[in-house]
């Protein structure tokens, strides 16, 4: 095991005010260590020297929950492929090295405090249709709906999302149609999914909207910064469905787009 | 005060039908009359909040991370069991039930572990409607697999990920309550109190992880689903947040702890690789099914790469103590004997603490390409985690803490002994005895949240006048003030060490002696030492920044003090049950063989313990656990 002496430039910020980066030297950190341990590290060096830690968003740190989120020299969850903050190992850099760490920026994911910000946006576009309508109790024997491998299969691909956000943070734009075409995709490709496919799509698509993310011009850094790896045909499978559904509203066949539950 | 546990007569196939039967209803105009508060909204918290919403009652749920989605129920990867019996290979409710009572080492209370083994075929039906995408055949028809020894194939699976997709199942129906108005929802929010009035949960206190305020909440009915304990190790593989402080804190206004020492070791973990490490990362013992566990035959080889050492200096210890289980024997025991050759010296790695689990074989058999296709997603995270390639060179593992059997005492209705507070999940203490199986974890956190607490609830309810106590009540205040003056105090003391050096030191002590293996002169010395420790905490912890903003280190400091104060439970327990079970295992009371000893005659029972004000004389209340159904036997896996 060896170690690195780093120069970190890191983005201090308290809600509602102006933020800046901070210098900070990080010497000494095993290359064993995860990009979050080197962080555990410099804090508790803030700490004993009577400065307040940086503040960033943690959990699981096994690349699951999602909840790591951080922009490392540009990049959501830094330079590895397939790989989220927490994953990220400090062998992947090199002694010397200046890194720049900043939260995921978007207008829709405000700042909450240095590299936390407030991913609330994606929990409402769920409400807003991200759901099968089946009541407790409800459901038949699991084996009576046959679905075929590929279908499952194509539903579980879009279903790896964590919902982290990375695809926001990597959009020039802060576009949210990765996650939103993935959540909506595992619903609208299943069977059970079908009977509130238009419903579901122009209300997560419509909230969406609303909530401040940024249109998709279709250059697909989206893609290359998931963690998961899910790819950027679910946004075209999402806009075939919002046509679909639009127009059939248009028309005035298709039930009142609603939040839900009615 | 007595345990009523209110285990419904009958026979023990009829129990839970005959208690829905006789469980009380509320008619549907009054349920929305009565709120009920969640705390927690992994898979118990989401699916009971959801569910109670739906039948009408108001609910409000709590959860500290940013998003229900995200709460550790997550990262489970495994599987869900179920009795379906769709692989017709002789499955059945009672079997489900069987291997669950044997395999928690004969610990659980048998009615509760039937219904569990009961409603396991509703949490598979529920969560395909609700799109969740289980593994298929070509035929379309749902896969299975066998998991952690168990001798049919009753594990249904996504993946990797089952924990996420059973999690995003309940995550939507909880999304579909909150659209629907019935459920409000309140992330990043800690619950630092419950409130009882009249000896009755009546609310809680919470603290906004964002704006530092504290709050008050009144229901009509608490529920608990506030996960496991393990992070009182510091080193396990649960989520950093995970902690103990809200069953602890309940613990602390009269609810019973029950058998605290129980607690599981993985055995296929990523060994510690230095003293900055947070959290130990688990790979899937579906491992074990192809790859060999070894370590050195002698103590001066480990230093030696494993090429450099011959097959017949290798000692493949599972295979050579546990002939027909092998490298599948369960957890507790593969975990134990991982650390008895490493304790003999034999130890690979950094600090001697690792076994090799070895591919090369299974390679061989099958191939690189067959093996990468089985486990390619483990091998590549051993890779990121220890820069090393599994595939070339066997991978390095070593037993962590993964999963805790105690909690708060409940009984039949999930209730605790403080009426109106319910526990469900990994919270509670009741259904997995001394040792959880594979797979068991998820299928009881559904169980409870989806199909128990919708109906026992209302056993509680029928008897209360809805809304009858509200924010203003004098108890609330005080609980307020209380929460309010423990934060200034962690903010105040102003001294040397910060949180985290606290909790390592907690952790390495409970590790050593109230981990895999637990003796007298241990427990007594960390009883010792604890409380020390806790008072160094209280004079000379450093908790910078303000009350009134977010703060993590102020969030940390609060669940630190609750490890503090528990870790002594812990180690009680542990020392007061003089026998060894599943997780818990005494160096006194093993059988020639190095088996674990129990002692039916006089530990057959739950030790629910209740808090006395002084942290060294809980009060131990005993429920004796009778058996009907499965008759007691020693657990061999020889």
């Amino acid at each position: 095991m060896s170690q690195l002496n780093l120069h970190l430039k890191v983005w201090r910020q308290n809600a509602g005010q102006p933020g800046h980066f901070q210098d900070i030297e990080a010497p000494e950190i095993p290359d064993h260590a995860s990009f979050l341990e080197m962080m555990d590290i410099v804090n508790d060096r803030l700490i004993s020297n009577g400065q307040e830690p940086v503040a960033f968003d943690h959990d699981c740190r096994e690349g699951i929950c999602g909840m790591c989120s951080m922009q490392i020299n540009g990049v959501p969850h830094g330079p590895e492929k397939a790989t989220t903050t927490c994953q990220l190992h400090m062998r992947k850099f090199r002694t010397g090295d200046t890194i720049w760490v900043e939260p995921f920026r978007a207008k829709a994911f405000p700042v909450i405090k240095d590299l936390v910000v407030n991913r609330g946006a994606f929990d409402r576009i769920q409400q807003a249709g991200g759901f099968i309508s089946v009541r407790t109790g409800a459901p038949q024997d699991a084996n009576a709906l046959p679905i075929g491998k590929v279908v499952a299969d194509a539903a579980m691909d879009a279903a790896a999302c964590i919902g982290c956000g990375a695809c926001v943070a990597a959009c020039k734009n802060a576009s949210a149609m990765l996650f939103v075409s993935a959540k909506a995709g595992q619903l609208n490709v299943l069977p059970q999914g079908q009977p509130e496919k238009d419903r579901r799509t122009l209300g997560m698509v419509r909230q969406m909207d609303k909530e401040g993310f940024g249109n998709c011009t279709n250059q697909y850094e989206c893609e290359a910064a998931c963690p998961k790896e899910i790819s950027v045909r679910w946004i075209t499978k999402l806009n075939r469905d919002y046509a679909v559904a639009a127009v059939k509203e248009a028309l005035g066949n298709s039930p009142k787009v609603a939040g839900g539950g009615d | 005060m007595s345990l009523n546990s209110s285990i419904p007569s009958g026979p023990m196939a009829m129990k839970w039908s005959k208690h829905k039967q006789d469980s009380k209803l509320i008619n549907p105009k009054n349920k929305r009359k009565f709120t009920v508060l969640v705390v927690g909204s992994g898979l118990a918290g989401s699916s009971a909040a959801a569910t109670l919403s739906e039948l009408g009652y108001k609910v409000k749920c709590f959860c500290f991370q940013d998003s229900p989605r995200r709460a550790h129920s997550i990262a489970a990867q495994g599987g869900i069991n179920a009795a379906k019996n769709y692989q017709n290979d002789g499955d059945s409710v009672h079997r489900l039930f069987y291997d669950t009572v044997k395999g928690g080492d004969f610990r659980a209370r048998e009615s509760n572990v039937h219904r569990l083994a009961e409603v396991s075929v509703n949490i598979i039906d529920q969560c395909v409607a609700q799109g969740v995408p289980f593994a298929r055949e070509y035929g379309g028809m749902l896969a299975n697999r066998s998991f952690g020894g168990a001798q049919v194939s009753r594990t249904f699976y996504a993946r990797g990920q089952t924990g996420q997709q059973l999690l995003l199942g309940a995550y939507s129906a909880l999304n579909k309550e909150i659209a629907a108005g019935g459920v409000q929802m309140y992330p990043r929010t800690e619950m630092l109190d419950v409130v009882t009035v009249d000896g009755h949960a009546k609310g809680i206190i919470t603290r906004n992880l964002v704006t530092g305020k504290i709050e008050s909440h009144a229901g009509d009915a608490v529920l608990l689903c506030t996960g496991g304990y393990g992070n009182v190790f510091y080193l396990s593989t649960n989520a950093m947040g995970c902690n103990v402080t809200a069953t602890w804190r309940a613990h602390k206004k009269g609810a019973y702890f029950a058998n605290p020492c129980y607690t599981q070791i993985h055995p296929t973990c990523i060994p510690v690789s230095g003293d900055y490490q947070s959290k130990l990362t688990l790979m899937s013992e579906s491992l074990r099914n192809d790859g060999r566990i070894w370590v050195p035959k002698k103590a001066a080889d480990i230093g030696k790469t494993p090429a450099q050492i011959p097959e017949s200096d290798r000692d493949y210890f599972l295979e050579r103590k546990y002939p027909s289980f092998g490298n599948l024997a369960p957890r507790d025991i593969s975990s134990r004997t991982a650390k008895e050759v490493c304790d003999e010296g034999r130890g690979v790695g950094p600090g001697g603490r690792g076994v090799f689990l070895d591919f090369a074989e299974a390679i061989g058999q099958f191939g690189q390409k067959t093996i990468a296709e089985r486990y390619g997603n483990l091998f590549a995270m051993y890779e990121k985690i220890t820069g090393e390639d599994g595939y070339k060179q066997p991978m390095r593992i070593y037993p962590a803490v993964h999963y805790t059997m105690g909690g708060l005492w409940v009984d039949y209705n999930l209730m605790s002994n403080l009426p109106g507070l319910h526990v469900l999940g990994e919270a509670n203490f009741s259904d997995h005895g001394a040792n959880r199986l594979g797979a068991s974890a998820l299928m009881q956190g559904l169980a409870d949240g989806y199909f128990v607490i919708p109906t026992t609830i209302a056993n509680y309810l029928v008897h209360q006048k809805p809304g009858s106590v509200t924010t203003e009540h004098p108890e609330f205040k005080k609980a307020l003030e209380n929460c309010t003056a423990q934060t200034k105090r962690f903010l105040d003391i102003k001294g040397k060490r910060s949180v985290d050096s606290f909790h390592r030191e907690l952790g390495l002590l409970v590790w050593d002696k109230c981990g895999m293996a637990r003796d007298r002169a241990g427990l007594t010395e960390a009883l010792k030492r604890i409380p020390e420790l806790r008072e160094e905490f209280h004079n000379n912890v450093l908790v910078p920044g303000s009350g009134n903003a977010c703060n993590p280190e102020l969030e940390k400091a609060g669940r630190v003090a609750d490890f503090m104060e528990f870790a002594e439970l812990l180690c009680l327990d542990a020392l007061n049950r003089e026998e060894s079970c599943g997780g818990h295992f005494r160096n006194e009371h093993q059988y020639p063989d190095g088996e674990a000893k129990r002692d039916d005659e006089n530990f057959s029972y739950s030790a629910a313990w209740g808090y006395s004000g002084d942290f060294a004389k809980p009060e131990l209340n005993k429920e004796p656990l009778t058996f009907e159904e499965v008759h007691l036997a020693v657990r061999s896996y020889k």
